[in-house]
């Protein structure tokens, strides 16, 4: 196995210099250095003088990709590209174009992102879970018939109305948490019950109706008719048979986005006005900060790496006849 | 099982405690709710706390709090006046000739040389406490020498545990003036002073020299003629030339003192990893000081302990003037979505707040004769408004190098005039802002020295003054304008089709979809067919700079209270296309050329106000630009605040601020009790719906049993 995991890793450089090139493509086509310059500049009294000295500091002054007027390997050296990329690769993620530490940035910003991504996936999933085993379980039913309607009505609603309506609900008539923002320590509590309800609650109907049709599947097999032939009780048997038996699935969408949680998420985080990673991106792509972009980016990138490798990992576990060769 | 009831528990019980000492959806900590605390909010975040950098509105309502020039303007009077601050009066101006001979104070334009200000600073004012003036019991600096392992515990300012302070002198403004062309530093008016300091450029030459040959610079070795110390408390500033407005910029944070000290102590290595640099923590002599920068989340300003003692201007007359500043401490929270912050604010949690459109007509009704006024459902929560026309412009500008709607011909005159008259701002105030703006008149907004109200100050070529009112022209003068001009109903002669326009726009979102809307229906009025080009921000700037965009939107914030901050963005030789200036629509006439140089040195007076009448006139001729409106500003504070009126010009006005906190905590307490019953009910039905779903799992269980 440690083989396999080793041949991933050697895989996921030249994914994640793809990556980079793509996203330092993009971003270039849209957005020159003298662009970058002028918006941080401001639009008053800006000289030509003065965004080449910006430029110059940032090291936004050489060729994109190639240059020209050098030999051999500094063609490639000396360009914005190798500057603001090679050193990402050892997590280095340098200065933000407005002078601020991304490293920093990024080891303050996590843990409110982890604050809600953690509960809403922990919780969602147990909640989840059970509502499709309970509903799988009364399959055929008026509760099922109920539930499998009640999901669509959940799924088919937009996220960004439950968070307005949840502020609206709990913050503005009920008065029962704040609407908005976040504080450190203890009494975060009350800043993120709200986002981790709205966000357990925004997921519920798709995730449901997609366990239950997993339960359902597994439900029919042989192995569960004899479990209920030994005498088992039926919890025993939804719970220790059927939902083990269809952990694969459920693993698959599950662990592929742990290490990508403290990303956050870009809406929940902006609108609830929580110092995440989420919110970090967001603004840094509206400021043209191509150094936060780039460094969120390919964070992104080896997270989602990392959380395909660990999936394959997990199905090892949950399946012992799975071999990673 | 019993564990997770435990935590349950346990997370009730904080909960149920934090909920009994303040209202459950209080978002400030208890101490501040409790406290003389200002709380308001920002939306974005500040890019630059340093002065030589701070440029935008969103930074100097911070650094104005901490950061003294020698001037600022006065806080209620109107047209805006200059007091001093730290200075002991406001500058002297003397004129020289090229001989350094003194002239008399009414010297002739082209006699003067160069001029200087002489300043003279009060005695015994102090840096507020900071690491990097503290020193031990031998008078070493502490903090001025530190390795990586010193800095290793430390990630925010207050991780110093010494602090110290010092006498401000007048070198540290002169240090201020030097760091404006710092090679490392990034000030936008560098350039543009380099124009005006004698020396300044040259001063920026040498230290790019110095710079690439890594030498690190200390300003302090650096003289130039441009700024000197004449004495502990004293120094002089030399402009070339005469430049009146130079007083002005004195006013901005650009001109305010920087300890080296403190530049010295955030240039060590470590520290900008740590994000500790004069960027994030400024240093200043103000009221205030800045004491956690969390611009991701909240800033706060605490009282600056070793500020000397000011009264509120107010209270100079009374027996108890009140000691500034009156709060204790401000605390700001990013707020990035409008809905949440105007809540809070409905809530008492923010002290002053902005009106939304979204909820302009819950806040505001207008009475029969059209004037706006506070909604009964505010006024029974204390709530109070305050409007202020705000020192600026949004105009609509035309291109004048552009073949159809540019130039100075007859044609193309009538064609601009025509179209002045048919775009109707006043329904866009309506439509759009709520009716919060004026329609301008001209460049100058009012509250500005050369603005005209009433009757003489009309615009003629697109009103009439009727009944003591200005009445917009009728369709049918700006359409008779466009026939004379060639374009019958909007037609050129002997082309098919109606004449064509395009409106270059960064626009395009289902916002905008209206206003571009309605400026089409504008320009259909007189049969024009307006193109709206939506484009993205960068090359709608580059368009402009280019000078390839036709008719676009365009806007411009007074840097201070003088006409030419206004009249300068239709100077010729400021020419987008010519010099990259702020003259966005190229627009050039001799004549105006030449009053401009005399009115830009000119006193304010009755000769001034006559060069700007025949200069407005001018334009109004010309037509360069639709004038569009002036914005109006409409803050609401609650009725704890007190002095929250808006002056548009002076940032430094958190200091007169006063906050009834007993109040403030009776009426949150009222406002914001829990209502906890809905939650009750659905606690319950979800109970009662589980109930059969338990009895058929029973009997699902009993019947399994049974076979």
């Amino acid at each position: 196995m440690l083989i396999y995991i080793l041949r991933r890793f050697l895989y996921a450089i030249p994914i994640l210099l793809t990556v980079n090139v793509l996203t330092f493509i993009l971003f270039f086509v849209v957005n020159s250095p003298d662009d970058m310059a002028r918006l941080h500049l401001g639009q008053k009294h800006v000289t030509q003088e003065s965004i080449e000295k910006w430029k110059a500091s940032r090291g936004y002054d050489k060729p994109l990709l190639w240059n020209i007027n050098e030999d051999g390997l500094t063609k490639v050296k000396k360009t914005i590209f190798y500057d603001h990329t090679v050193k990402l690769f050892f997590f280095e993620f340098g200065q933000s174009d407005s002078g601020r530490d991304i490293g920093f940035d990024i080891t303050q910003r996590m843990w409110p992102s982890l604050a809600i991504a953690v509960p809403v996936l922990l919780i969602g999933l147990m909640v989840t879970l059970t509502l499709a085993l309970i509903v799988s379980f009364f399959r055929a039913t008026y509760i099922d018939t109920f539930g499998v309607v009640i999901c669509v009505v959940m799924m088919s609603v937009s996220g960004l109305f439950y968070i307005i309506g949840g502020q609206y609900l709990a913050g503005k008539l009920l008065r029962l948490v704040p609407i908005s923002g976040y504080e450190e320590g203890l009494i975060s509590i009350k800043f993120v019950i709200l986002p981790v309800i709205i966000g357990v609650l925004s997921g519920l109907g798709a995730s449901t109706r997609w366990y239950r049709t997993i339960f359902l599947e597994e439900i029919n097999k042989d192995y569960v008719r004899t479990a209920r032939a030994k005498g088992l009780s039926e919890a025993m048997v939804m719970y220790s048979h059927v939902l083990r038996n269809a952990l694969i699935p459920i693993l698959t969408g599950v662990v592929v986005v742990l290490p990508s949680l403290f990303l956050g998420s870009l809406i929940t985080e902006a609108f609830f006005g929580i110092p995440g990673l989420g919110s970090y991106t967001i603004e840094a792509i509206q400021s043209q900060d191509f150094a936060i972009v780039r460094s969120m980016v390919f964070l992104g990138s080896v997270l989602y790496i990392l959380g395909l490798i660990l999936t394959d990992i997990s199905y090892t576990i949950a399946d012992p006849r799975v071999r990673l060769d | 099982m019993k564990k997770f009831c435990f935590a349950f528990c346990i997370t009730l019980f904080v909960i149920a405690t934090v909920g009994c000492s303040s209202p459950w959806n209080d978002p400030h900590p208890k101490e501040d709710s409790e406290e003389k605390t200002f709380h308001g909010s920002f939306s974005e975040r500040p890019k630059h706390l340093d002065p030589v950098s701070s440029y935008s509105e969103n930074e100097a309502r911070f650094n104005a709090q901490i950061y003294e020039p020698v001037v600022q303007y006065h806080y209620t009077k109107k047209p805006y006046q200059l007091v001093p601050l730290t200075g002991t009066e406001l500058p002297l101006a003397s004129y020289f000739d090229e001989n350094g001979k003194k002239l008399g104070r009414s010297a002739d334009l082209s006699e003067v040389a160069f001029t200087v200000y002489e300043i003279e600073i009060k005695k015994g004012i102090l840096f507020q406490p900071h690491p990097s003036f503290a020193k031990n019991d031998s008078g070493e600096f502490i903090y001025q020498d530190l390795s990586e392992a010193d800095l290793e515990k430390v990630n925010k300012i207050g991780d110093f545990v010494n602090t110290g302070s010092r006498e401000l002198v007048a070198e540290d403004y002169v240090y201020q003036i030097k760091r404006l062309v710092h090679p490392k530093l990034h000030s936008p008016i560098a350039g543009f002073m380099g124009k005006y300091i004698m020396g300044l450029s040259k001063l920026a030459d040498t230290l790019r020299v110095a710079d690439s040959r890594g030498e690190l610079i200390d300003l302090r070795e650096y003289e130039f003629e441009g700024a000197k110390a004449t004495g502990r408390y004293k120094f002089e500033v030399k402009i070339k030339g005469k430049y009146p407005q130079f007083k002005y910029w004195l006013a901005m944070s650009f001109f305010a003192p920087v300890p080296w000290e403190a530049e010295q102590f955030y240039s060590q290595k470590g520290m900008k990893e740590r994000n500790l640099t004069f960027d994030w923590y400024p240093v200043g002599t103000g009221p205030f000081m800045l004491t956690e920068n969390n611009p991701n989340r909240r800033i706060v300003l605490k009282r600056n302990p070793n500020y000397r003692v000011e009264y509120h201007p107010a209270d100079l007359e009374k027996e108890k003037a009140r000691r500034l500043p009156l709060v204790k401490k401000a605390l700001f929270s990013l707020e990035k979505e409008s809905i949440p912050e105007w809540t809070k604010f409905l809530q008492g949690y923010y002290d002053t707040s902005g009106v939304l459109s979204d909820s302009f007509d819950q806040v505001i009704t207008f009475n029969s004769r059209g004037d706006s006024r506070l909604a009964q459902e505010m006024i029974n929560r204390g709530i109070r408004l305050e409007k202020a026309v705000k020192p600026s412009s949004s105009y609509m500008g035309f291109n004048m190098t552009d073949p159809v709607v540019g130039g100075y011909s007859r044609r193309a005159k009538l064609l601009r005039q025509a179209i002045s008259i048919a775009v109707d701002y006043e329904e866009l105030l309506s439509i759009f802002a709520n009716g919060r703006g004026l329609a301008a008149q001209g460049p100058i907004p009012p509250g500005i020295f050369g603005y005209l109200a009433g009757e003489e100050g009309v615009n003629k070529n697109v009103y009439d003054w009727i009944d003591g009112e200005a009445k917009r022209k009728s369709e049918e003068v700006a359409h008779s304008l466009l026939a004379e001009a060639g374009y019958p109903d909007g037609r050129e002669m002997g082309k098919d089709g109606p004449l064509t326009l395009y409106y270059d726009t960064v626009s395009s979102g289902p916002g905008s979809k209206a206003v571009l809307n309605w400026y089409r229906k504008q320009f259909k009025k007189l049969g024009i067919e307006l193109v709206v080009r939506a484009t993205d921000y960068n090359r709608f700037q580059e368009k402009i700079r280019k000078g390839t965009a036709q008719i676009f939107s365009w806007g411009w914030n007074a840097d201070y209270p003088d006409p030419e901050n206004f009249l300068f963005l239709l100077y010729g030789p400021n020419s987008k296309i010519v010099s990259q200036g702020e003259n966005a629509v190229n627009y050039q006439n001799d004549e105006y050329d030449r009053l401009f140089a005399l009115m830009r040195v000119s006193p304010n007076g009755p000769a001034r106000q006559k060069l700007i009448n025949r200069m407005v006139e001018i334009l109004r001729e010309d037509a360069p630009w639709l004038w569009g409106f002036h914005p109006t500003a409409f803050v609401l504070s609650h009725g704890w605040v007190s002095d929250a009126k808006p002056n548009l010009m002076a940032r430094n006005t958190l200091k007169y601020r006063g906050i009834d906190t007993k109040s403030r905590a009776e009426m949150r307490k009222k406002w914001n009790k829990p209502v906890i019953w809905p939650v009750v009910i659905v606690i319950s039905l979800l109970v009662i719906f589980a109930i059969p779903a338990v009895f058929v799992y029973r009997q699902h269980q009993g019947a399994r049993i049974k076979c």
